[in-house]
């Protein structure tokens, strides 16, 4: 019985494509930028991301005991949850919009290196992951009368919140163009972006307990090697996610 | 479907045996464990089915990577078979783990880092199969089938580290995790033998099955051609 060997075909692109530093960073620039700018005009994104981000802290109010002795420790992980559940908001969204109008293929026609697509969505997925951490952050501080104004926390919430949209943009790339889209996003990413969660929860409760710095370098560390990780193979590995 | 090769029906049966003779070990060669009595027996199997699992997870990462070097679709079929048996494998991890833990911690589970990156991990199998689910196109479903094992390759790895900076009380049987851990074990040379042997039992079921589903993957891929050719007329 002859045996068949079952082969994939895919189209190479007919685009040559230019690979100087200088255009592979306008290319960046310019996808970040669009989104920033569009976000600008309509809020769309952000206004959903954010009132999102308060309403489910107002629901850990009353899920979880959050009187003054238990405050303190469990509001990273307060913090950490609902900065997860609003990014996946935001990833799908972003994401969405791009295969929904179009821009997508556009981008693809476009005589830039795909990774500069990937980095540009990652960039203005990071930007608006940043604003909202960064007005969740005063809001929770009013709410529970904790000062979160904490350089180390801060900090850790910068590190962690690279390495989930790293990954985040990666998958919400490949989520998008499945048939339950919406709803595969964090059924493929919270699995996968665990160790941040440990890392940063642990960290940020560290530093909001007034440990030494010296004491959380391993979750310090931890963050950085998943962060460089995953920023390099979401980035080589994104042409196989966009390709026709 | 092509009918089994005589290697693969030789397989079966080798298995069987092996299997029977595993079982024959385990509970009249194998000495009676000083702390914890007969329930301690279940870890010959227990163990041998979390190292085969791991294989499993391991080749579907490098089937993975292989698919996107050729783009041949032979690796994505590899890649969803051991996903599959892999995901399998774990859950018989899991339980049997969870039927030893009752009598000797006096709980079902604990978040301890082997038994919570087992978790993470079927979890991941099953986003696998899910997103594999919902794309119909076979290329762009190896694809992602693809990168996906590849990013959660990486991840567990890191997951298990992350969480081992934790305490656990899971016995540690090669060496100690960490200071924390309680209970080593030492093997008597009748509990290697019977070990090494559920070991060597279970590898070959999971070659055994992974050919099985493998001839599977490729009957179904020729009937998705058929279909997507009638469809075209």
């Amino acid at each position: 019985m002859k045996s068949e060997k079952l082969h994939a075909t895919h189209d190479s692109s007919l685009v040559t494509r230019r690979s100087s530093p200088g255009s592979f960073l306008r290319a960046v620039s310019a996808i970040a930028w669009k989104d920033l700018a569009a976000e600008l005009r309509s809020r769309e994104l952000l206004s959903s991301m954010l009132v999102f981000a308060l309403l489910v802290i107002l629901i850990f109010n009353f899920a979880l005991e959050l009187d003054v002795k238990t405050r303190s420790t469990v509001t990273a992980g307060v913090l950490w949850v609902t900065f997860a559940f609003a990014g996946t908001l935001g990833l799908n969204r972003s994401m969405a919009v791009e295969k929904d109008r179009g821009c997508l293929d556009g981008l693809l026609l476009a005589p830039v290196d795909r990774s500069a697509i990937y980095f540009g969505k990652a960039i203005s997925n990071l930007a608006f992951m940043f604003i909202v951490e960064a007005i969740v952050l005063p809001v929770y501080s009013v709410l529970y009368n904790t000062n979160l104004f904490n350089l180390g926390l801060i900090g850790v919430i910068l590190l962690g919140s690279v390495g989930y949209v790293a990954v985040g943009t990666l998958l919400a790339s490949m989520a998008v163009q499945t048939r339950t889209r919406d709803v595969l996003l964090p059924i493929l990413l919270f699995p996968v972006v665990i160790p941040i969660m440990i890392a940063a929860v642990k960290a940020s409760s560290g530093f909001l307990q007034g440990l030494e710095t010296t004491e959380l370098m391993t979750w310090i560390n931890l963050l950085i090697v998943y962060d460089v990780i995953f920023v390099a193979v979401a980035f080589m590995v994104f042409d196989y996610v966009v390709e026709e | 479907m092509e009918p089994q090769p005589l290697a693969l029906k030789v397989l079966n049966i080798f298995s069987a045996v092996l299997l029977a003779l595993a079982t024959w070990l385990v509970f009249f060669y194998a000495p009676m464990e000083l702390v914890m009595g007969q329930v301690q027996r279940i870890f010959y199997f227990h163990v041998a089915n979390a190292w085969v699992g791991m294989l499993g997870f391991m080749v579907a990462a490098v089937a993975g990577i292989a698919y996107l070097r050729t783009h041949d679709l032979m690796w994505d079929i590899i890649e969803q078979a051991a996903v599959e048996i892999s995901l399998v494998f774990f859950i018989t991890t899991i339980v049997t783990g969870s039927i030893w833990a009752y009598p000797a911690w006096g709980t079902w589970w604990t978040w301890d880092p082997r038994l919570t990156t087992a978790a993470i991990l079927e979890m991941i199998y099953i986003a696998y199969l899910m997103l594999r689910q919902g794309i119909e196109d076979p290329d762009r479903r190896a694809r992602f089938g693809a990168v996906y094992t590849l990013i959660g390759g990486l991840s567990v790895p890191i997951t298990f580290l992350s969480i081992r900076l934790f305490r656990t009380i899971h016995p540690a049987l090669i060496g100690t995790a960490s200071a924390a851990s309680q209970g080593g074990f030492d093997m008597t040379p009748r509990m290697l033998h019977t070990f090494l042997f559920g070991l060597l039992t279970f590898s070959v079921i999971f070659v055994t099955l992974l050919w099985h589903r493998i001839r599977l993957g490729r009957l179904a891929g020729k009937v998705e051609q058929m279909k997507l050719e009638v469809m075209q007329w």
